[in-house]
């Protein structure tokens, strides 16, 4: 009688009405589950900072989170960080659905407006640098250094199927082929990447292994003798071991310089070194927990971003911020613009848009 | 007549021939699906089951990675099975008896019938972007347990349908009328003879569908799950009336294929290991589920006796 299907005609009447009633008690309780379901689809009360965007920003955040959450400061409060990009993350930003925005890059205008529109004003914070890494394999000993030149005749629009041996770029180089791996085309870096060196956002050739998994790339560059490829430093630093970065010429001064903290923080690694912020809703930051949390992420930025590999800003830049948030400076110092080679330290003085 | 007889008899031979070929072929190819299946599961076990400990299991997830755990991943992805499993299957099943036993045999069941089958095609992205409209925007739930657990309960609502009927169809048509025969309602022939009987199979289809539901990123992604989370949605028990408590499905959640996810893209090798670890849980609870399928089938089958 394991399913109860033996009734009226051969079953006693006792067990036909035992196993409706226990038929009964089950509809009941879906009844009763899904009536409490909508009642308590009013909402929950628990403090939550809500935090989305880009997944460059994503490691420093989650790290400060983290630690915040330990932290006698949270009070209990809770942070949840999410990933869909700048872009993305902006965009639910400015439509009110998160207390913080991280971003690998300033604000744009147009995310400027969209926020403008819905009255969310905010509060700017650089939390740390990204450097562009541009690696080569192990082996390659004739590319150690590099000049933006040359990056751009690799990389920009016009050498797609043209520019596919080394010796092509630079006739000291060997004759072999030339193998790209460069970040996918949704993802900040890649726009940064071009930006900086092709001179407009998104214009590259098309003719290269890219991937939003940063893994893949590190993988295809490490196996292969002739490949270049490129990345956030994070990436490099991790793997050392299988990789080997290329000194950049700084365009300005003319020196070779390697990716390192002192070369991003002192200006010299650029054009490939920039600044990841987050973005404060005002309003949020009345709330107790989401103050609790900017002032700890402020004082724990450098420490954060040391963690995860990131290159930390000085310290007079964290001091800086920390004043802006307490003042309750609003706005952006980037007026929309996409700008390349910006030092956190010369944007102190400039003047605050909402 | 020898000649004839001859060419029949290498006639027969040609054919068993080409049958055996085609056996030997057809294991060949058998043997190749296994064989890379096995060797994706074991290369992720053996990267994988080092990791797995108490703690892997108890902890949230940290930027270190020898720290990091399943803990609100694993509760993310319980809770969103309920909620789909609450919605999909009375739903499902309901559906299933109206369209097989009760709709009439018009133009309109056949239209629901082809989109039915349809839904079940659809890749699982454009149920996240009906969800993103639907529950998230339209109707306020936010990214939620509960958006989650409805989205994939329409992504494997066509399966449970189309199951149900499938089932129901497979009882024979004596029952029936011996039920009519004997006085009973439509509803009591549906709900006391062919629906035990048939409970065996529906429950297979709504177990491979939530064996389906489990692993999906996609549109959970669309909806917004998290990816760092490190604390619990609130306990469904209360230590007062009414003892159950519906909060938790308004919490914020991810779920482990999103957990994965990230760890497989991050920088340092180490969170490989917590992916493959992560993976190994994930095949493991798929198995079971699939396993757990089997059972039922083979238990309910060897019950029904006609």
């Amino acid at each position: 009688m394991h399913l109860g299907y033996v009734h009226y005609a051969y079953g006693s009447k006792e067990m036909a009405v035992k196993s409706m009633l226990s038929r009964v008690a089950l509809a009941g309780a879906i009844v009763t589950a899904t009536t409490g379901l909508l009642a308590s689809v009013a909402g929950s009360q628990q403090a939550i900072v809500k935090i989305d965007g880009s997944s460059t920003v994503f490691p420093v955040t989650e790290k400060v989170a983290e630690d915040f959450q330990k932290s006698p400061a949270a009070k209990g409060a809770k942070v949840t960080v999410g990933i869909s990009g700048t872009g993305g993350g902006f965009r639910k930003f400015c439509n009110g659905e998160t207390d913080i925005s991280n971003a690998s890059r300033p604000i744009l205008e147009k995310e400027m407006k969209a926020c403008a529109e819905k009255g969310i004003k905010y509060l700017e914070v650089p939390v740390a640098y990204d450097a562009l890494t541009v690696v080569i394999h192990p082996a390659n000993k004739w590319a150690e250094t590099m000049t933006v030149a040359q990056l751009k005749t690799i990389w920009e629009p016009a050498a797609q199927g043209k520019i596919m041996r080394w010796n092509q770029v630079d006739p000291s180089w060997p004759n072999v082929p030339l193998a790209l791996f460069g970040a996918g085309a949704d993802s900040g870096t890649f726009d940064y990447f071009t930006e900086a060196i092709n001179g407009k956002s998104k214009q590259s050739r098309s003719d290269f292994t890219g991937s939003e998994d940063d893994n893949v790339l590190v993988q295809g560059v490490s196996r292969n003798r002739n490949a270049l490829g490129f990345f956030g430093l994070a990436y490099y630093e991790a793997n050392k071991n299988r990789l080997k970065a290329v000194k950049i010429v700084n365009p300005k001064t003319g020196q070779a310089v390697y990716p390192t903290n002192e070369t991003v923080v002192n200006g010299s690694y650029q054009p490939l070194s920039r600044p990841i912020f987050i973005y404060v809703k005002a309003d949020s930051m009345k709330r107790p927990e989401v103050k609790a949390f900017v002032e700890f992420y402020i004082k724990n930025g450098a420490k954060a971003a040391d963690a995860v590999k990131y290159v930390p800003l000085p310290a007079s830049d964290y001091a800086k911020a920390m004043e802006r948030f307490k003042k309750g400076e609003l706005g952006t110092v980037f007026a929309g613009k996409e700008e390349v080679g910006i030092k956190i330290a010369d944007t102190w003085s400039r003047k605050l848009v909402e | 007549m020898q000649g004839s007889l001859a060419g029949v008899r290498g006639n027969i031979q040609r054919r068993q021939l080409w049958s055996a070929i085609f056996a030997i072929v057809g294991l060949l190819v058998l043997f190749i699906a296994i064989i890379v299946l096995l060797a994706l599961i074991l290369q992720l076990a053996i990267q994988g089951v080092p990791r797995l400990s108490w703690a892997f299991f108890t902890s949230f997830p940290s930027s270190k990675a020898e720290e990091a755990g399943i803990l609100s991943a694993l509760v993310g992805t319980a809770l969103v099975m309920l909620v789909t499993a609450f919605t999909a299957i009375p739903i499902g099943i309901a559906s299933g008896i109206y369209l097989e036993e009760y709709a009439r045999k018009n133009w309109i069941a056949a239209l629901i019938e082809i989109n039915v089958t349809n839904l079940a095609g659809v890749p699982s992205i454009v149920y996240g972007l009906l969800a993103m409209g639907l529950f998230k925007s339209a109707l306020q739930l936010g990214e939620s347990v509960l958006t989650a657990g409805l989205t994939l309960a329409l992504l494997i609502l066509p399966v449970v349908i189309v199951t149900t009927r499938e089932a129901l169809r497979a009882i024979p048509s004596g029952l029936r009328e011996a039920a009519y025969a004997l006085g009973a309602s439509k509803w009591q022939m549906v709900w006391d003879h062919i629906l035990p009987y048939a409970s065996g199979s529906i429950l297979t289809g709504i177990i491979i569908g939530l064996s389906r539901a489990i692993g999906e990123t996609a549109p959970l992604i669309t909806i917004g799950a998290l990816t760092f989370i490190s604390f619990l949605p609130p306990s469904p028990f209360k230590s007062d009336f009414p003892f159950l408590s519906f909060d938790w499905v308004r919490s914020p959640f991810t779920v482990m294929p999103i957990q994965m996810f990230n760890w497989v893209s991050r920088p340092e090798p180490e969170f490989q290991l917590n992916a493959a670890a992560a993976g190994v849980i994930l095949v493991a609870l798929t198995l079971l589920m699939n396993g757990l399928a089997i059972y039922l089938r083979y238990r309910f089958r060897k019950g029904v006796k006609w």
